[in-house]
Order: structure tokens, then C-alpha cells, then sequence
């Protein structure tokens, strides 16, 4: 087998310095009854060429050849090769956990670097090392809001990604957090009216994502005034981090929880992705996640190490912060390095292409008799739409025509009936845009 | 090294009562099996404590201390200058890193406590075991 | 065997205590700042394609209070800095492509190069998951595929691959075991943890809704049953057991166990984090486990990438199968597969989408590789590990002297009397060209040298890690104070984690470009030490 060094003299050597006369003989501590004896059932061992076969077979029973304006909380953005071909450096890929300082250096500076870009995109204070993904960073930040304010309950916008939402209620759901949903308004802003004093009041977090799951930008400052007035926190959830190239950073928000696989990181049918929590200084012993931080060696050379750890799982045990283990450190290796790449004046560049794209895209679809938007507020680069018949017999027509079409809003709002998102970021040619445009106009004119 | 007029717990807290006001802070030897010292976490003034119950916690690079209440009482008053110089307590935990200022709700309660000579018995038992 | 090997071989460098370093040599190091000290107005490393529809103005669109400026201090570097920048960083980490890792419990195994080549794929990196199962029918394959392969490894009967790391793995498994009590009527309050546990195991009750109980290990380093069968009364919801044990070593009466656990209601979770001593060999369903979670990122050759991702897919007997995670990948009457989320019990979902589908398919593509061969793996993990505790049993103490299974456990007891603990021989092994071992774990033993070479160590690099540690044994006695002071060889030394902690440093800022420490004067060397 390709992957194992040992020629069998040498396993017939190493068995007789270790005074076994067979390899059975170390397995002599499991009990006989529970020792497998035929091989087990699996496909395989297949060379490298057949594993290449496999997986190229796969791919092509996915969505090849058809063009998309899915968004919803996953992003299709420009990435340079230079990114892929500097993580897959060894030295990167495949190193661990960089709790030996000295020979981790690489990882260290890097994670030193991330944690610097986004204090800087989110204009907050800390950053942690990176967390699983924008659920759990956010999921994350509400368990962090509950121990900096010790109450209970949260409120979170109806208009925080459904399955966002869906995470927080499985952690919550032990842990004594009560979770209280907040609705949205016709802008598809969260309802200021539904969120009166009295609600407030009481509550560790007032919960909210923006640009939020309808695309549109919260007024993050004001909702920070109004929880803050009533003593809860406002934790701000980013999915689209891109906007913060254009859109004002949440500075007024006491915790940032970012999804970040907008800043080059594959969609890769769900993951591995890239969370953040960025929050205040003085919140910082309540952040769960690792922490690199600078230091010096006995001659005075600059270096990094992870610090604060007494917060993490393998010191605390039961009382930790969090029973995060793992951060996504390739993955914020892979944002720091194309952040770097695109660089101030690259990030604006790209957010105000988004900008410019999706507004093109939005009056190019509202020509379409019956096609009008469905919430009145400012949107990034996602817009929802509402649509004279079900999004999902558009989807189906749209499908014929190699389009992966409007996200079904339907699918968690059961009163979105026939209203679909669409996204558009720079990736998307004018072109595609005007033949999705022909392409819908036609299915609608075209009778049930 | 462990001064006549304090009062001790096993869990290496000591305590100085003066009139109705106990100051507590944690023992030398406390500070030495912990290492070097990062960080404390204390109460707020006006916390009830209740005697034998943890408090606050004093972290080192690696490790986590509870700190336990040697008596009940009130929170009078926070050491706050170890916010900034946690390394106090590594320097002077009998003197300057006291911890936090009780008004006790029994003055008295302290007496059950174990004295210096008892304490440094105890300790001197406790490194014995260890290097057992 | 190996006395030679304590001699001084070759002279040492200049600079560098003499010692039988003979896998670590001088590699170039190259002194770099940091990206933003390099930073400069007008460089970019990355053009867009100019933008083919009208721009529009952002204040326009979004209301000026809504825009930004520009922000202060993000870095502007050409391509070729991008390049140079972090692939100088790369030089400054250990890594398995450069030789034995042997950290115990963290399995590091090589990660095999056509997972990274597969995963980039255009078809499957570039897939959206919230496109339909209609387009998704390779992605949701893969999944199946490998779920399909992981329950004939393990001997389960349902699985969940959503979990995106060993901890929410333990998360989600504890729910579905809360959710299952819950459904008979009594969730019940505690769960039994092991003094060799893992600490996320603990920290994952907690969230879970559990208290936590410690049980005792007894003399032999396995879970003691009498302890056990005393503690396990009527609100004891389960109990954790890693399997191998966090000592390497296979907990004997686990059977018993399950049986103990089951009479009383109670169930049995085992943590799959040292699966790479059984795969092929047993199955934790035929002994007695009811629900557990396996590594990817361990047993399953994932990179590690510096600290994740990872994937930690849940395995479950029948009785909790209603409860797994939503979606389920199910495969419909017609072969074709589909998400099915429409689960009445289910605990609900721990993370968005399908989990680390790209950390998935690397874990299939490593199986695939195998196929029933994977046996091969655990063999070879197994000999190793017995082969460098045979190899350094008489220059370290080995506190629990059971059958070694993937990993040995060593305590530093005998070079601490020289004043040497395990974390400056792990500190000196750098010195010799190896990544440390685990340090201070398992709690049970004080001082713990926790190896673990894993199957992807030649008889050649094994001979090397003996000889180095047998070497570093001899410092101890010798010359403590190299071995206290180590590592010698490395850009920065032991840095000040006592300062850090203190006063954190946790971003830079552009003022404190004029107060950072002296780097680039310093040479690629640190100098003698006293």
C-alpha cells in the first residue's frame, strides 16, 4: 500500500525486537469474541487514478454548466490561484495546533495577521483565531452574551439565516438560554415596533445579521442604542462579509460573529468554512475560540503564541467557555492570504462591483410584468423578489434553461410564498444576468 | 513567612480579621504551586460570600485556581490594583495582593481556622505526599 | 542497543550544544515582518476583470451614513510579497511532510495529496448547498458513500456526518442520548466521565444539560467496574469512554461495561479520537457502544492545516436513530438521493448545511485508497508505537504496563530528578528534528509523555525517534541544562507566555511599528547560550 513505509522484512524485524512472534499478538488485549476476522466490507483499494475517476464521476452529477444566483448565506466570489497554491504548502496543510510555539511560528503570524484583518473589516477590538463556521460563531456569541450579562434570554431577528437560528435553538435548548424570535418589517428591516422596551428589557442579546438573510442592511447603530438602553448586547451576525468593503463595520455592536467564506473560501457544498467572533477588549476572557497573541523570547525577538487558554476546554474542562476544540485554521490562513492579496482599494473595488451588479441585475428583472422586490430596504448584493407564481415552478422552468435559480424563502417563511432570493456578485458577467432575465420572462409568459 | 495573626484554610486562602472586616488574600504557598500569575477574577462590591463557597478565580499560564470564602460575609472592598499587576500575588500575597476586604457576618467564625504553625504543619504534609 | 547513540557523532555547530542530532539540520530560516509592516498606498496583489455594468455610487444607493471609508491600516502588497511573505512563514513550522509528529491523540498521519487534488475539483469545491438535491446528487453520494463506509468500520447501525469536530460530534451524541432518555420518560441528570478523559468531553456535557461525575481509573489505568457500577444509579444518563483509552490502552471489560450501563437504563458513548487502533481490527458496535463519534481529521488522514477544520461524524445504534441530526441523506425508491429534514425527533441541527463536505470527501478518498486493507494501517499504527516503547521502556518510566495499542504513555519521573520534566524534553526533541509528543496528558499521570507515531512512520524514522530520545534521556543525567533550555536550533526561543497572558497583545496596530522588537538584525542563528 502506497501510504505505509514498511517493506515486510522490516514489519517481521520490528515484530521480533518487540518480541512478538505475530502482528495478532498486539491485538491480544481485545477480547477474541470481538476481534474481526474477515475483512471488512468496503469499496476499494482503489490507485490513485481510480480515486481521481471516482470523484470526477461525482462532479459531474452535480450542478456543472448551469449558471448561479444562489446566495443565502454561501457566496460565489473571485479568488486567485495564488491562495490555493500557498496553503497547500506541507508546512501549512499539514502541521497541527500550534501549541509548540517555536516551530509554529508560520501558523502563529498568521493567525496574528487574521486576527488583525478583522478587528480591522468589523472596527471592533479582539478577534479570535477563527471558529467552525457563521452558525456556530453565532450560536457562540449568544452563549458568550448569556455569561458577560448573566440573564437567559436572547432575541434574535426572524431575519437571521433560518438555519442559523436553527443552531442557536439546539444549543440553547439545554443550556437555559431562552430564545425569543423578532420579526421583520416590510423593508425586511428587524421591526422596531415588535421590539419595544419591555421585551428588551430583561434580555442578555438582541441578535441580528446584516446584511440579513433577506439581504438587507439592519441600521446596526440604532439597534445598538436600543438594546444598550435596555442593558442587553447587540450581537451582529455578517454572512456576506464582502459588504464591509463598501457597508459601515458594526463598530456600535458589542459582539461580531462573521461568516467568512466570502473572502475566498470555495462554497464547497457547505464546508469547510470560516467563523469569527470579534468583540471588545474588555469582553475578551468571555470569548470562546483560540487566541494568538505577541510575545518575546529571552533575547527580545518578536514571536506568537496562543494565550489566554485558561478559557479553553483542555483546562477548564466543565467550566470552559465553550467545548470548542478545533478552530479552521487552514481556512483562516486561506482569508488572510486573499485579503492580503485583494488588499484595501481590491475589497472596495469588489463590494462596489457587488453593489453595481445587483442593482443592474434588480432593474433588469423588475421589468418583467409581476417580477417586483419584495422588501424596500438597502441590499448589498441579495435581493429578494416576488414572483407571480411558486418559486419552485420557476426553479424547475429555469433549471431547463442551466439555471440555478431564486432561493425558495417559502422553505422557512411560510408566509414568503412565491418570493425567491437572488444574488449577484462580481462573478456573475452582465451577459448571464440579461439571459436570466429573457429566460424568467419568458417561463412567465408562458401559461401554467 | 506566615504571619502569627492570620488565619489559614486548606485551600491555601488566609484571612485577617480586624474588628468586624476580614481581609483575605491567598497563601505563599498557594502562589508557588500555581506559577506565575496572569490574571484574578473577583466579586463585586456587595456580594454575599458564604463560607467555604469559591469566589473568583486566579488563573497562570495553564492553570485555574478557585478561590474559596474562609468566611461568610459581604464583599467591603476589591483589591482592584491587581487588575493591571496580577504578578503582585506572585510578590507579596501575604501584603499587597490581598484579594478582596469582607464585612463579616460573624467575626468569631475565623477562630475555627487553622493558625500559622497549624497551616505550615499542613503544608509542610501536603509536599511531602507530592514528591511521594 | 542503542549506546552508541548517546556519543557525539559529528562536532557540533557553532553555537549549538553538541548532542546525537542526526535527523535535524540547518534549513534556511528567513527573518519576516509582519504583512502590514510591508504595506504601502497604491500596491494591490489582485485585479478584478473591469466592471461591465453601469457603477453606481454607494452613497447613493445606501444612504451615506451607511458607507465606509477606507479602512485604516489594511494592508496594500503586490502578488509576489503575498508570495514571499507567507511562504517565508511557512518555513517556520514543523509539519508531517518534514518528518514524525508524534503527538499521542491527535493521530498524525500523512495526508494524502490526491484528497487535496479531488476536493478542488470544479464540480465539487465550486457546489452550492442550498442548490437542489436535483443538482446535488454527486455531493449528496459522497456523503452517503462514506457514511456507508464509516458504519462498516465501526459497526453502527445509523449516522449523522453534519458534526464539523470531534467536540460537536460529543455535543450532538449526548443530545441524541438526552433526546432518547427524554423519549422513555426520563433524561436523567449526570454523566460519567473518566479521570483520563479528554476535556472537551466534560465541556461538552456541560452544554448537553448533563453534570458531570469523575470516575476513578484503578491501578491498571482502566475503568475501574466495582467504581462504576457503584456510581452508575438511576439518573446517570451515560457514560464517556475513549477506547483505547487515553493510555493506548484497550479498556478490557468494556463489554461489561455496556452491560453494567445498559441494565440500568443508562447508555454507553465512546469517543473515537484513537480509532486508529482498531479500524479493520474491531468494532465498537459488536462491544457494547450505543452512539460515538470518529475524527476524520485523525483516523481519516484530513490535514490538520494548523489547527482545522476537522469533522467529527456521529455513529448510533438503532434506538437513537430518530434522532440524528436534520438533514438525514436519504436514498429514495428510484436510487436517487435527497435531503430529508421532515424529522419530528430530531435534536435539530448543529451547524449549517451538510457539515464539512469538503473534509468529508477527503476522508472517503483516503478509505477508498484502503478498502478493506485499512487493517494494514492499524497493524503498522499499533507496531510502531510498541516498537519505540520497546525501544525507550529502559530510559523512561512507564507508569500503566498493559498491552500498548497505538500510542505509550511515559512519565518524566526519572529525569526529574536531574530537574528535567516532560515539557523540556519535548522542547530538546525539536533539537533532534522531531515535532514534540503530547505533554501532561492524560491527567492520571504526572508529567505524561503521550507518543503516538501513527502507520505513517518508516521502521528508519522510528529508529531515529528512539535514538533521539534515548539521547535526551542521557542529557538529562549529563547536561540538564541543555535539555532545560532547548530548543537551541529553532528562529525564536521559548517565548515569554506569562508576559502574553498579562498584557495581551492580540492584534497589530500601526503604532507599534516603532516599539517592536529587534528581528531582522538578528541572525538565522540564536548564539550560544550560558
Amino acid at each position: 500500500m502506497r501510504y505505509l513505509p514498511k517493506s515486510p522484512a522490516e514489519r517481521e524485524q520490528m515484530l521480533q525486537a518487540v518480541g512478538a512472534r505475530s502482528v495478532d499478538e498486539l491485538f491480544r488485549s481485545i477480547p477474541e469474541t470481538f476481534r474481526l476476522r474477515a475483512p471488512l466490507p468496503l469499496p476499494g483499494p482503489l490507485s490513485e487514478a481510480e480515486i481521481i475517476q471516482y470523484f470526477q464521476a461525482r462532479a459531474a452529477e452535480n450542478s456543472r454548466g448551469f449558471v448561479s444566483f444562489l446566495g443565502a448565506g454561501v457566496y460565489s466570489h473571485l479568488r486567485s490561484v495564488v491562495t490555493d497554491s500557498l496553503v497547500q504548502r506541507g508546512e501549512f496543510l499539514t502541521s497541527y495546533t500550534p501549541y509548540q510555539a517555536e516551530i509554529s511560528q508560520g501558523t502563529l503570524t498568521a493567525i496574528f495577521e487574521f486576527q488583525t484583518l478583522m478587528c480591522q473589516l468589523t472596527a471592533q477590538e479582539v478577534a479570535n483565531a477563527s471558529m467552525y463556521d457563521g452558525s456556530t460563531a453565532l450560536t457562540e456569541a449568544a452563549l458568550m452574551a448569556n455569561r458577560i450579562t448573566g440573564k437567559s434570554r436572547v432575541l434574535v431577528a426572524r431575519s437571521v439565516h433560518p438555519e442559523y437560528r436553527e443552531v442557536l435553538r439546539t444549543y440553547a435548548k439545554h443550556t437555559g438560554i431562552e430564545v425569543e424570535e423578532i420579526a421583520y418589517q416590510p423593508s425586511g428591516e428587524l421591526d422596531r415596533a415588535a421590539l419595544n422596551q419591555t421585551r428588551l428589557s430583561g434580555a442578555a442579546a438582541l441578535i441580528v445579521q446584516s446584511p440579513n438573510f433577506f439581504g438587507v442592511l439592519e441600521d446596526v447603530p440604532a439597534l445598538a442604542e436600543a438594546a444598550h438602553a435596555s442593558g442587553a448586547l447587540l450581537v451582529a451576525g455578517i454572512a456576506e462579509p464582502v459588504s464591509l468593503g463598501i457597508v459601515r463595520p458594526p463598530a456600535e455592536a458589542d459582539i461580531v460573529a462573521i461568516e467568512g467564506q466570502a473572502f475566498g473560501v470555495p462554497p464547497s457544498y457547505g464546508g469547510p468554512y470560516v467563523g469569527v467572533i470579534a468583540t471588545r477588549e474588555k469582553f475578551v476572557r468571555q470569548m470562546p475560540g483560540r487566541l494568538a497573541g505577541q510575545s518575546a523570547d529571552d533575547q527580545g525577538r518578536r514571536g506568537f503564541v496562543l494565550t489566554l487558554a485558561t478559557r479553553e476546554q483542555h483546562i477548564r474542562r466543565e467550566k470552559a467557555t465553550s467545548n470548542i476544540c478545533t478552530n479552521e485554521a487552514l481556512y483562516a490562513l486561506v482569508t488572510t492570504i486573499h485579503l492580503c492579496l485583494l488588499g484595501k482599494e481590491g475589497l472596495r473595488e469588489m463590494a462596489l462591483q457587488n453593489l453595481s451588479k445587483a442593482r443592474f441585475a434588480l432593474a433588469e428583472l423588475e421589468k418583467i410584468p409581476g417580477v417586483r422586490r419584495a422588501f424596500s430596504g438597502r441590499f448589498f448584493n441579495e435581493f429578494a423578489l416576488e414572483f407571480p407564481r411558486s418559486v419552485k415552478l420557476i426553479n424547475a422552468a429555469l433549471l431547463r434553461e442551466k439555471i440555478a435559480g431564486p432561493f425558495v424563502l417559502g422553505r422557512h417563511y411560510p408566509e414568503l410564498t412565491k418570493r425567491g432570493l437572488v444574488c449577484v456578485t462580481e462573478t456573475m458577467p452582465r451577459a448571464e444576468i440579461e439571459r436570466f432575465a429573457n429566460a424568467l420572462r419568458r417561463i412567465l409568459e408562458t401559461p401554467l | 513567612m506566615y504571619p502569627s495573626e492570620y488565619r489559614y484554610t486548606k485551600d491555601h486562602e488566609w484571612i485577617k480579621v480586624e474588628g468586624s472586616t476580614g481581609t483575605i488574600g491567598i497563601t505563599d504557598y498557594a502562589q508557588h504551586e500555581l506559577g506565575d500569575v496572569v490574571f484574578v477574577e473577583l466579586p463585586k462590591v456587595g456580594a454575599a460570600l458564604k463560607a467555604g463557597e469559591s469566589f473568583g478565580t486566579v488563573e497562570s499560564v495553564k492553570a485555574v485556581s478557585e478561590i474559596f470564602a474562609p468566611v461568610s460575609g459581604e464583599v467591603a472592598e476589591i483589591n482592584s490594583a491587581l487588575a493591571d499587576s496580577p504578578e503582585k500575588i506572585n510578590q507579596d500575597p501575604h501584603g499587597a495582593a490581598w484579594l478582596l476586604k469582607l464585612r463579616l457576618a460573624n467575626p468569631a467564625d475565623a477562630a475555627a481556622l487553622m493558625d500559622a504553625a497549624a497551616y505550615q504543619a499542613y503544608i509542610s504534609e501536603q509536599s511531602k505526599e507530592q514528591s511521594a | 542497543m542503542n549506546s552508541k547513540l548517546t556519543e557525539t557523532e559529528a562536532p557540533a555547530r557553532p553555537g549549538e550544544p553538541a548532542g546525537m542530532i542526526r535527523k535535524a539540520g540547518r534549513h534556511v530560516s528567513q527573518n519576516e515582518g509582519l504583512i502590514f509592516e510591508k504595506s504601502a498606498p497604491g500596491k494591490r496583489g489582485m485585479e478584478l476583470p473591469p466592471l461591465d455594468v453601469p457603477a453606481c455610487n454607494p452613497a447613493a444607493a445606501l444612504g451615506a451614513d451607511f458607507v465606509r471609508d477606507g479602512i485604516e491600516g489594511f494592508p496594500e502588497v503586490s502578488e509576489i510579497e503575498v508570495i514571499r511573505h507567507f511562504t517565508r512563514l511557512s518555513t517556520w513550522n514543523y509539519a508531517i511532510d518534514l518528518g514524525m509528529y508524534p503527538l499521542g491523540s491527535c493521530t498524525m498521519k500523512y495526508n494524502p495529496r490526491v484528497n487535496e487534488y479531488v476536493a478542488r475539483l470544479d464540480g465539487l469545491a465550486t457546489e452550492h448547498p442550498q442548490q437542489s438535491a436535483g443538482l446535488s446528487q454527486g455531493c449528496l453520494r459522497i456523503i452517503h458513500d462514506l457514511k456507508e463506509c464509516l458504519l462498516a468500520i465501526t459497526g453502527m447501525d445509523a449516522a449523522t456526518l453534519q458534526p464539523v469536530a470531534g467536540a460537536q460530534g460529543e455535543l450532538a451524541g449526548l443530545l441524541m442520548i438526552r433526546a432518547y432518555l427524554e423519549s422513555r420518560g426520563n433524561p436523567r441528570k449526570k454523566v460519567l466521565i473518566p479521570d483520563s478523559a479528554h476535556g472537551t468531553n466534560p465541556a461538552s456535557v456541560v452544554i448537553a444539560g448533563y453534570e458531570v461525575r469523575n470516575i476513578r481509573s484503578n491501578d491498571r489505568g482502566q475503568i475501574d467496574t466495582d467504581h462504576l457500577r457503584e456510581f452508575a444509579t438511576e439518573d446517570v444518563a451515560a457514560l464517556m469512554v475513549t477506547n483505547p483509552s487515553t493510555l493506548g490502552v484497550f479498556e478490557e471489560r468494556i463489554h461489561e461495561i455496556a452491560g453494567i450501563l445498559h441494565e440500568r437504563g443508562a447508555l454507553l458513548y465512546m469517543d473515537g479520537a484513537n480509532m486508529n487502533a482498531l479500524a479493520g481490527i474491531a468494532r465498537p458496535g459488536d462491544f457494547g457502544v450505543d452512539v460515538m463519534h470518529l475524527n476524520l481529521h485523525k483516523t481519516f488522514s484530513t490535514p490538520h492545516g494548523g489547527g482545522g477544520p476537522g469533522a467529527g461524524p456521529v455513529m448510533v445504534k438503532k434506538i437513537l436513530e430518530p434522532f440524528l441530526p436534520v438533514p438525514v441523506v436519504v436514498r429514495t425508491d428510484d436510487g436517487r438521493f435527497a435531503l430529508d429534514a421532515n424529522r419530528p425527533r430530531s435534536i435539530g441541527r448543529v451547524r449549517a448545511y451538510c457539515g464539512n463536505f469538503g473534509v468529508l470527501l477527503r476522508a472517503l478518498a483516503y478509505i477508498l485508497a484502503y478498502g478493506p486493507g485499512i487493517r494494514q494501517a492499524t497493524e503498522d499504527a499499533v507496531l510502531n508505537a510498541n516498537y519505540i516503547r520497546n525501544g525507550i521502556e529502559d530510559a523512561y518510566d512507564l507508569p500503566y504496563k498493559l498491552p500498548s495499542m497505538h500510542e505509550v504513555v511515559f512519565s518524566d519521573s526519572r529525569q526529574k530528578r536531574h530537574g528535567v520534566n516532560t515539557m523540556d524534553i519535548a522542547k530538546r526533541l525539536i533539537d533532534y528534528g522531531f515535532h514534540p509528543y503530547t505533554t501532561a496528558f492524560p491527567l492520571i499521570v504526572p508529567g505524561a509523555l503521550m507518543i503516538e507515531p501513527t502507520e505513517s512512520e518508516s521502521k528508519e524514522e522510528c529508529d531515529l525517534f528512539i535514538a533521539a530520545m534515548r539521547s535526551i534521556a542521557a542529557e538529562a543525567e549529563s547536561n540538564p541544562e541543555i535539555v532545560k533550555t532547548a530548543p537551541h536550533s529553532t528562529r525564536v526561543g521559548r517565548l515569554d507566555e506569562v508576559a502574553a497572558a498579562r498584557k495581551p497583545i492580540l492584534r497589530w496596530r500601526p503604532s507599534d511599528e516603532d516599539r517592536r522588537p529587534e528581528t531582522s538584525a538578528v541572525g538565522l542563528s540564536k548564539g550560544p547560550r550560558p
